[in-house]
């Protein structure tokens, strides 16, 4: 593998870890705020 | 130590550790209840929602071992190491999905596996599951206990010992009164701090160390496969026992199967393809810090594995990034101790005092709730001595391993197939672990027809993990020519060496055997189970504040459904047919005095 290639590969899971991040907190903000309304515990 | 790394001073990580667990702790007291319910102790209610849950189950899945393990990978095995570590671990998580939403049509509100078992079969089986779920919880917090330690040992001036004692502290902490919902929801602060740190750290640490220029400079560190993105060695020594072994753990931990059973009915997929992407890219992400070290021509401290990950963020990380990596790490152990912690309490409120002490109607739901706390605090006790002790547990891993992947089949055969019975379920399990054990311990010389028949029983074990993966997904006649093509083709090319693979070869053949006798006990079955009594039989031992409590049963329907478990007639057969079981001479469904 070329040296760009090796580093596409190494950086891009960092990368995708931060979307997945991204989708996870945005699930649970609007969980919380939807409970918050309703006035009850998020779980 | 070496004088190179970067160390925190004492009143530093005693800082970190008060901030982390005292912030968790903080956090469960917001939701905790004066009064807490024995159901929400256990699975939240089971209605979960996505943020939450898929934090959870990324977080459950990573354990401080994983990390460890995945730049072991990297480092031995070069740049496709972390893939054959992480990718398979993660697909598992989407394997299992669909047999998750099967689990979750027939038993809505369970809290283990191992009840379902019990209602489906009877003890051995619920018993099988259960303990296996005990010792392998128990295992699991030892070497979560055990990283803990190590890594204030390597980072900080005190001792291991002064480790184990602080993390067991800290996760029974903030866990012991709110049990799952405690877990579930710090796993979410758990899971963000330690897909932050790794979004951070790992390019951190690359430009950090000269990449991309070092991939040309220490290009020389590397063998022929370790350099080869589709290396042999890699897939043979790590990915596949790694397939066999986790599709085993998937199905047989209580700690995932906990978390599916708390996830809102309609969530479960979305939670689980986020859980796979998750996992796996951090998992991957931190391999490649193995694969940085072998391009480094890095040599671990003491030539131990498990210091490679910490030594390169000692290394190379200023101080800031490297409180950061150690809060990923605490993170990783903790979330994933709570999860056992929580694992344990359930089996032993759900499965030992719910279904076998006090029995279903009879259980005070305040009796559960100290039993879930005492086991917590005795598990955490047990955890601790191992851990301080080291003691060498592999032998008891490699057992229980075996026996999770002879649950595979008699487990998802039980969700699926009517014929299935006790007997043919714990003969299953029983055989496999049986043959198991000699071919992974070596214990009879692999040679002539030895070596033979296990390669042929491994090539069927091939089939059989190929065609249940394809059975989740399309159904059985996909999962039936998957299945036969996956030993037609690997046939030529596995028997005759498959057996020098002892760890492979082994975990196959428990495949292979256990599906065979299962299948074939059942095929001359005349029983048929009816799978809608599950959901009357596995249900809320604590409704009182739970809304869903009108969709239950009345007292007396329950009643009337628990004496069922022990009638031989299937309660809701339409036509009123016997549908006696054939195991139930082997399944006496014990009741419990009072109980039925």
């Amino acid at each position: 593998m070329s040296t760009w290639m090796l580093t596409g590969y190494v950086l891009m899971w960092p990368a995708l870890v931060a979307v997945v991040m991204a989708v996870i907190a945005r699930g649970f903000i609007r969980e919380w705020l939807e409970a918050r309304r309703e006035g009850r515990d998020v779980i | 130590m070496d004088s190179d790394l970067v160390q925190f001073g004492a009143i530093t990580v005693v800082l970190l550790i008060a901030l982390f667990y005292g912030g968790t702790f903080f956090v469960s007291t917001r939701i905790a209840k004066k009064r807490e319910n024995a159901d929400g102790y256990m699975t939240a209610g089971n209605k979960i929602g996505f943020g939450i849950s898929a934090a959870s189950m990324t977080a459950t899945w990573i354990w401080a071992s994983s990390m460890y393990a995945s730049a072991t990978s990297g480092y031995t095995y070069g740049i496709s190491g972390p893939i054959h570590y992480g990718l398979w671990g993660a697909l598992m998580i989407l394997f299992i999905y669909p047999f998750g939403k099967r689990i979750r049509q027939v038993a809505p509100r369970a809290h283990t596996l191992a009840e379902v078992m019990f209602v489906r079969h009877g003890r051995s089986s619920q018993l099988m599951l259960a303990g296996s779920n005990v010792v392998g919880s128990v295992i699991s917090l030892m070497s979560n206990f055990i990283a803990g330690g190590a890594l204030v040992a390597l980072l900080s001036p005190f001792t291991f010992l002064q480790g184990v004692f602080a993390v067991a502290g800290g996760v029974l902490l903030y866990t012991l009164w709110s049990g799952f919902r405690a877990s579930v929801l710090t796993d979410f602060m758990q899971v963000m701090a330690m897909l932050g740190a790794v979004a951070i750290i790992v390019p951190a640490i690359f430009f950090a160390a000269d990449f991309p220029t070092a991939f040309t400079t220490g290009a020389g560190n590397l063998t022929d496969q370790q350099a080869n993105f589709f290396s042999s060695e890699a897939f043979l020594h790590q990915g596949a026992p790694y397939i066999a072994a986790v599709l085993a753990y998937a199905i047989g931990n209580q700690t995932i199967a906990q978390r599916l059973f708390a996830v809102r009915q309609d969530l479960i997929k979305k939670t689980f393809v986020t859980a796979t992407v998750g996992y796996g890219a951090m998992v991957i992400g931190v391999g490649m810090l193995g694969v940085l070290a072998l391009y480094l021509g890095l040599e671990p401290l003491g030539g131990d594995m498990n210091n490679l990950m910490p030594q390169m963020a000692a290394t190379y990380l200023p101080m800031i990034l490297l409180v950061l990596f150690f809060i990923m790490v605490i993170g990783a152990l903790s979330s994933t101790a709570d999860s056992d912690l929580s694992a344990l309490s359930s089996i032993m409120m759900a499965d030992i005092y719910g279904q076998n002490i006090a029995g279903k109607e009879k259980a005070d739901p305040r009796v559960m709730l100290l039993v879930g706390r005492v086991t917590m605090v005795l598990a955490t006790a047990v955890a601790v001595a191992l851990a301080s002790f080291q003691m060498n547990i592999l032998d008891l891993l490699v057992f229980v391993g075996a026996l999770w992947g002879a649950l595979v089949f008699p487990v998802i055969a039980s969700f699926y197939w009517d014929k299935v019975t006790n007997r043919a379920f714990t003969t299953a399990v029983l055989a496999a672990v049986a043959i198991f054990i000699p071919v992974r311990f070596s214990w009879v010389p692999m040679t002539g027809a030895t070596g033979l028949i296990v390669d042929v029983l491994a090539v069927i074990g091939i089939g059989v993990v190929l065609g249940l993966m394809a059975f989740g997904f399309f159904g059985w006649k996909v999962a039936r020519v998957v299945a036969v093509v996956a030993i037609v083709a690997s046939a030529p090319f596995a028997i005759g060496f498959l057996h020098d693979y002892a760890t492979l070869s082994a975990s196959l053949v428990a495949y292979a055997v256990s599906t065979i006798v299962c299948a074939g006990m059942s095929w001359r079955s005349k029983a048929r189970f009816d799978f809608s009594v599950i959901k009357d039989r596995v249900g809320e031992y604590d409704p009182e504040d739970d809304d869903r409590q009108l969709t239950m049963p009345v007292t007396g329907e329950a009643v009337a459904d628990e004496a069922m478990a022990t009638e031989p007639v299937a309660p809701h057969n339409p036509h009123g047919a016997s549908t006696r079981r054939p195991d139930d001479d082997q399944n006496p469904q014990p009741a419990p005095a009072g109980a039925r």
